[in-house]
């Protein structure tokens, strides 16, 4: 039990987070120079026109009653209403939600299944060529812009060689590269961190003490040392998940993926600030929640974890 | 040989700054990163000799999609721009940026970080709620919110990313201040009668800088590729202004067909951030030798 209520802890305590995210942006959005009305309706608007339109957006009014009142409608899960389109803003976060959220896991298993091997052999094996070829690797990805390799892999294997469909998120096929995309950087991230973990954790007294009972290689790593290696690299998922649902905005756009992404930047670039704040607390939560899934993840992996305390 | 006269010092007669020197100088990745981005460097502060401004957006009709030659060392895009003056005029922009996020993130993050460990108590708690606030919301997505805000721009921009790397810097220089505020050279500057900012600026500060040069340095590539990426977005610097990230946006259409559009801007992105990373992985492994495997 005592889990869930420090699950239902940690819940609350995006509550004040979100209270305070909220304030700020609504702080630089009052403090922004120039008229969001005057933008929205171009240069030739009369005094008149921008006056009436700001009236029909609520920005008349002072920051803090708006403020109160955007808050006070995200408690009904009315999070408002587009000023391009009109459309709601739940609705089409929630019709856009699975594609993003779908292509970040796709991404983060992608990361893992592939890093967490090439990190822990490396380890094991240190100063081989999979030693040096995985840290290469991982350079070379901490290195590279993930939107030009993104370019450049979307003309190479769509463009060229026909390999690969150009756009879209529909099928397995269009889904490699994409996940490939996104995936790089923590991929990268998952070689180093799970190398450096093994590598710490083989050079414990226990390891030693293992190996002097006569356990075999595979035992010593299977038993002995995996496990005290993986909380730091749980952790780890967690941090990079974060970044995946930020790196998402660039590799949907490459793709042309129908996602989170794609609409926040065209709500940023159009300045509609109810979508960008709603898609900003709607992440903020996910990314919460997924940090708590991965805290507890770790209790269960090491007892040694007291969640209460 | 200044080297040789220094061999004859006996260990403990470096300074720590020496050694940390010492070890950084003998990684070979790390001065090859230095090497790396001083040509980078160089290259971009001279770009005003080695091409000109106008040469940014002056369109040679004639002469589109020229390959790499004499005249026009890296080629020239659809509208028959130098391709050459708009990478080193793009640097100035993506490097400027970059070492202005740092800076501005530094500072606040040490005044915040800085406070909060070295006072303790309520101040602490006030202020790391406000960090772990930042740090609630993905950097990306804070950076987008407050250009939301703020408009576009090359200055909003370079506000928008500083504000998002502030959480960073303010955890790592609370943690240093932390475990040097109870050391007894601290406790005899508060004997001698030394103010707070004195001792913070003067005791802490150069003592604990190692991991925040560190990670300000691991940072900074970071921060190229968050700018490049923002531009490639469109985000903060627009196209016609060259930005590494603008300009591969600008031909994204043409790559395929003339591959020197995308590669020359691309590579210059890598080599930057990689030759940063490496000068990065080498400070830290000079500063604590005991982390290097």
């Amino acid at each position: 039990m005592s889990w869930l209520k420090y699950a239902g802890k940690r819940l609350l305590m995006l509550i004040p987070v979100i209270i305070c995210v909220t304030f700020l942006l609504y702080l630089i959005l009052a403090a922004a120079p120039g008229s969001l009305a005057r933008q929205l309706l171009g240069d030739d608007a009369t005094p008149e026109q921008i006056a009436a339109k700001e009236a029909e957006m609520g920005l008349d009014d002072p920051v803090l009653v708006r403020y109160v009142k955007y808050m006070a409608d995200v408690c009904r899960l009315d999070f408002g209403e587009s000023w391009v389109n009109g459309e709601s803003v739940l609705t089409r976060f929630a019709t856009r939600l699975p594609n993003t959220l779908l292509l970040s896991v796709l991404a983060m298993l992608f990361a893992c299944a592939v890093g967490i091997p090439l990190g822990i052999g490396s380890a094991i094996k240190q100063y081989s060529l999979l030693d040096y070829g995985s840290s290469f690797v991982a350079m070379l990805l901490f290195s590279i812009p993930a939107f030009w390799l993104g370019t450049m892999c979307q003309i190479l294997f769509c463009l060229t060689l026909h390999w690969l469909p150009v756009s879209g998120f529909d099928n397995w096929k269009s889904m490699i590269l994409p996940t490939v995309i996104l995936g790089a950087n923590t991929l990268a991230t998952m070689i180093r961190m799970s190398r450096t973990s093994m590598l710490d954790v083989i050079r414990q007294d226990y390891i030693r003490t293992a190996k002097a009972k006569g356990a075999s290689m595979r035992t010593v790593i299977s038993h002995h040392a995996m496990r005290n290696s993986m909380i730091p690299i749980v952790t780890q998922v967690g941090v990079s998940f974060a970044g995946t649902i930020g790196g998402a905005v660039v590799t949907e756009n490459i793709f042309n993926i129908s996602g989170i992404g794609t609409m926040l930047l065209s709500a940023v670039k159009s300045r509609d600030v109810p979508v960008v704040l709603g898609t900003v607390i709607f992440v903020t939560i996910i990314v919460g929640v997924i940090n708590l899934v991965v805290d507890l993840i770790c209790a269960l992996i090491d007892p040694r974890i007291d969640l209460a305390s | 040989m200044t080297i040789a006269k220094r061999r004859k010092k006996s260990l403990s007669e470096y300074s720590t700054g020496e050694l940390v020197m010492y070890r950084f100088r003998k990684n070979k990745l790390a001065m090859f990163g230095v090497v790396l981005l001083c040509i980078v460097a160089v290259a971009v502060m001279l770009a005003p000799v080695l091409s000109s401004y106008e040469a940014v957006s002056q369109m040679h009709v004639s002469d589109r999609f020229t390959a790499p030659n004499k005249l026009y060392i890296f080629g020239t895009d659809e509208f028959g721009r130098d391709l050459f003056a708009r990478v080193l005029y793009g640097g100035r922009i993506s490097l400027l940026c970059s070492f202005a996020i740092i800076g501005i993130a530094f500072v606040v993050g040490a005044v915040i970080g800085g406070a909060a460990g070295y006072f303790g108590g309520k101040v602490d708690s006030v202020l790391m709620r406000f960090v772990d606030m930042l740090m609630a919301v993905p950097s990306t997505l804070l950076a987008m919110a407050i250009i939301t805000a703020l408009g576009n721009g090359v200055w909003k921009l370079v506000v928008a990313l500083a504000i998002s790397q502030i959480a960073r810097f303010a955890r790592i220089v609370r943690s240093a201040v932390l475990t040097l505020r109870n050391v007894e050279y601290i406790e005899a500057a508060k004997c001698y009668g030394c103010s707070s900012l004195r001792i913070i600026l003067k005791h802490i500060l150069p003592n604990g800088i190692g991991p925040i040069i560190v990670s300000a340095t691991l940072c900074l590539g970071q921060t190229i590729l968050s700018i490049s990426s923002m531009g490639y977005l469109g985000l903060g610097v627009a196209s016609p202004t060259p930005e590494w990230g603008t300009i591969i946006s600008e031909n994204k259409m043409n790559i395929q067909a003339y591959p020197y559009l995308g590669l020359i801007p691309g590579i210059c992105i890598c080599l930057t951030v990689m030759a940063v990373n490496f000068i990065g992985d080498g400070l830290r492994d000079a500063f604590d030798p005991r982390t290097k495997n």
